[in-house]
């Protein structure tokens, strides 16, 4: 497996790992179908729920993607996230306590709430060193390409990484939500749900760690 | 922190009722004259133990005068939603107010039989950071722990209106208060919610000079204590609208919406209507457009009475009036069950169409006039109050004690705590378990009931039933 390929699969593990955590929302489409006593209701809540996690991505990878244009930083700007990365861990390893504005946002405003939830526990965060990783081996031959068109390419790659993730976390959570639904009863939710908390923040530490490891390997070469 | 939910978390109602059945029970204790100080008693409701019945374990706090009434944990099962952040706490403390002193408690009873002190508040503090006074009802929602409170700042906590604070679920901080936008709000007393529909609905007493030292009869006739229901946009934290039950509905107290957050609807006791002594249970229930709305459902007539056999307050009427002072709604939303305090009655009204409560079941027990005994023989003193319905909707406990002063308003003399058991039919009927009787030690009354693993009134539910 190449590198490039295994941080594909990086890219969709995460989004798969963010869908099975109930505390990432899948339980509210559940609850959505049966307050409205319809089916259609699941898939709406899921929607709403993705577009906001999309959108938390992009707000953190687009950024990223138009720094990575100057090549002559790259390095720098890989270990800076990384260590970005690393430091967001170590502070929800510190600070277990959930942000309470979360608990402001009305629970008819899902994709809202998605995205500030995606927000403040650093699910973009998370894919920075992946995404910038991927860009890496393009920049590589910048020299060839002219800086408008690698950074055209690499905003394009932000969104295609954003959305593969995304899409993943919502096939997962909405095949949990669908499952809950219509076979198993809401009995195993409680059974599904697992106190993530410091495995989310030493995933943050690991995958910051990677980031630099690489950063600092391709700045070698 | 858990690494998996509280198993006394329950996403419904419905797999609340099937949970195993409670073994203990957590019931306060009150010195009426704030001789001894206030304790927490927890009580053997196993049937099958051989302490049956019996106090097995006390705590008594290091201060007097704190007056208990209600309490209430500080998790429940409100913390099984995504939106709460809250999924791994665990449901160990009891949060106990001092009505009169303002002090609040924090209580492990992870292990109930070695019941600790966690934390005290001291009343300072609770002015200081949110000017209000007299904590009362504790739920725990999506910003952690609400507390409502009957009293504003000043001696007298009659400056500035009371309200909800919010409390900080794991460390038990103080946070602040609740309301950005009270509206017409004025009095406070009981509130609760349906979380998903993210509305609250709110109640009122009285200020604190109105019953601290007893109630205070010019003000009841001249319609002076709360009568009006207050609906909130919950996280807003906004007063939507205000509902006058009309002045004559003396003291809307008790707030129980359906336990299914799919049904839109709930219940409000009215102790007494002063223009017939009635006692009286409002619905109210939200409409396709959002507003809310509220009817009397129920009525109960006061019984004529020798003045002879009435306490002072109420020899000029010739009646004893009910006296509604607690309403509890079993888990599946079935059956209400109503204190007539005055009467010395316990009934239950069958609420499956919330327009149209039918009585299915009544027991007759104390009651100024009536006295009834209990079936073992035993005085029972007062009349049924503080009552607390089991998860799975098979038992209904109360106790008598309303509160210290008014006790001694309309019941003079001092009758004895109680703690007592009722069964319930499979479709209705209340029947009281001769077996079961809580000798409580002298000298205190007995309040609020709070069931292991959460009970009729604690819990708030994420999910609907179906």
């Amino acid at each position: 497996m190449t590198t490039v390929t295994a941080l594909w699969w990086a890219v969709i593990v995460s989004g798969v790992y963010h869908g099975l955590n109930p505390g990432m929302g899948w339980p509210l489409a559940v609850s959505a179908a049966l307050m409205e006593r319809k089916t259609s209701a699941l898939p709406g809540a899921l929607f709403a729920l993705a577009a906001g996690h999309f959108l938390a991505m992009c707000a953190i990878l687009l950024p990223f993607s138009m720094m990575v244009t100057l090549v002559y930083w790259e390095g720098q700007i890989r270990l800076g996230a990384g260590l970005l990365v690393i430091g967001l861990g170590i502070y929800l390893l510190i600070n277990r306590k959930h942000p309470r504005f979360l608990a402001r946002v009305p629970p008819s405003k899902l994709a809202l709430w998605s995205f500030l939830a995606a927000m403040a526990h650093g699910a973009g965060l998370m894919l920075v060193p992946i995404f910038l990783g991927i860009c890496a081996p393009e920049s590589l031959n910048a020299g060839h390409q002219a800086a408008e068109s690698l950074m055209a390419s690499n905003i394009r790659m932000a969104f295609v990484v954003a959305g593969v993730h995304t899409a993943a976390m919502t096939m997962a959570g909405g095949a949990l939500a669908a499952g809950m639904y219509f076979w198993l009863g809401l009995k195993f939710l409680s059974r599904t749900w697992f106190n993530l908390d410091v495995v989310w923040a030493l995933s943050l530490i690991l995958v910051g760690g990677i980031g630099i490891m690489t950063a600092s390997h391709t700045t070698s070469i | 922190m858990n690494l998996r939910p509280d198993p006394t978390f329950y996403p419904t109602a419905k797999i609340a009722m099937e949970a195993p059945v409670e073994t203990v029970a957590f019931t306060l204790m009150l010195s009426p004259d704030g001789s001894q100080p206030d304790g927490l008693a927890v009580v053997d409701v196993d049937p099958t133990s051989d302490t049956y019945g019996d106090i097995v374990h006390s705590l008594f706090m290091p201060n007097k005068g704190d007056e208990f009434h209600h309490f209430g944990w500080n998790a429940c099962s409100s913390a099984l939603s995504p939106l709460t952040g809250h999924a791994f706490l665990e449901r160990r403390y009891l949060i106990i107010p001092g009505i009169r002193s303002s002090r609040i408690y924090i209580i492990d009873v992870k292990e109930p039989l070695k019941a600790k002190i966690h934390k005290i508040i001291e009343p300072e503090e609770l002015f200081e950071k949110t000017g209000y006074s007299r904590p009362h009802t504790i739920h725990c929602g999506p910003e952690g722990i609400y507390v409502s409170t009957l009293g504003g700042g000043g001696e007298d906590g009659t400056d500035g209106p009371p309200g909800i604070f919010i409390m900080d679920c794991e460390t038990f901080d103080i946070l602040g208060r609740y309301e950005m936008d009270r509206g017409i709000q004025d009095k406070h007393y009981d509130f609760w919610w349906n979380l998903p529909r993210d509305y609250m609905v709110s109640s009122e007493w009285g200020l604190p000079p109105q019953f601290e030292n007893g109630i205070v009869p010019e003000d009841l006739l001249s319609n002076k204590y709360g009568h009006t229901i207050h609906f909130w946009d919950l996280r807003a934290r906004k007063n939507i609208q205000s509902i006058d039950l009309g002045e004559n509905h003396q003291m809307a107290l008790e707030i129980r919406p359906a336990h299914d957050p799919a049904k839109e609807y709930g219940f409000c006791g009215v102790v007494v209507d002063t223009t017939n002594l009635q006692g009286a249970i409002f619905t109210w229930w939200r409409k396709e457009d959002g507003t809310f709305e509220a009817k009397k459902t129920i009525t109960i007539d006061p019984v004529p009475a020798d003045a002879d056999d009435l306490p002072e307050l109420l020899k000029g009427f010739g009646a004893c009036p009910p006296l509604v002072t607690d309403i509890d709604l079993s888990l599946d939303d079935r059956f209400l069950y109503v204190a007539c305090w005055g009467l010395g009655e316990m009934h239950q009204y069958d609420v499956s169409d919330p327009m149209n409560p039918k009585l299915a079941g009544k027991v007759d027990l104390g009651g100024i006039v009536k006295k009834t005994k209990h079936p073992n023989g035993k005085d029972f003193g007062y009349g049924p109050q503080m009552v607390e319905i089991s998860r799975d909707g098979k038992r209904v406990y109360w106790t008598n004690s309303l509160y210290s002063t008014w006790d001694d308003q309309f019941y003079p003399g001092e009758r004895g705590a109680a703690m007592v058991c009722a069964d319930v039919g499979k479709d209705g009927g209340l029947t009281l378990n001769k077996d079961f009787w809580v000798e409580f030690p002298e000298g205190y009354r007995s309040h609020q009931i709070r069931l292991e693993g959460g009970d009729c009134s604690t819990d708030s539910f994420c999910y609907p039933s179906v």
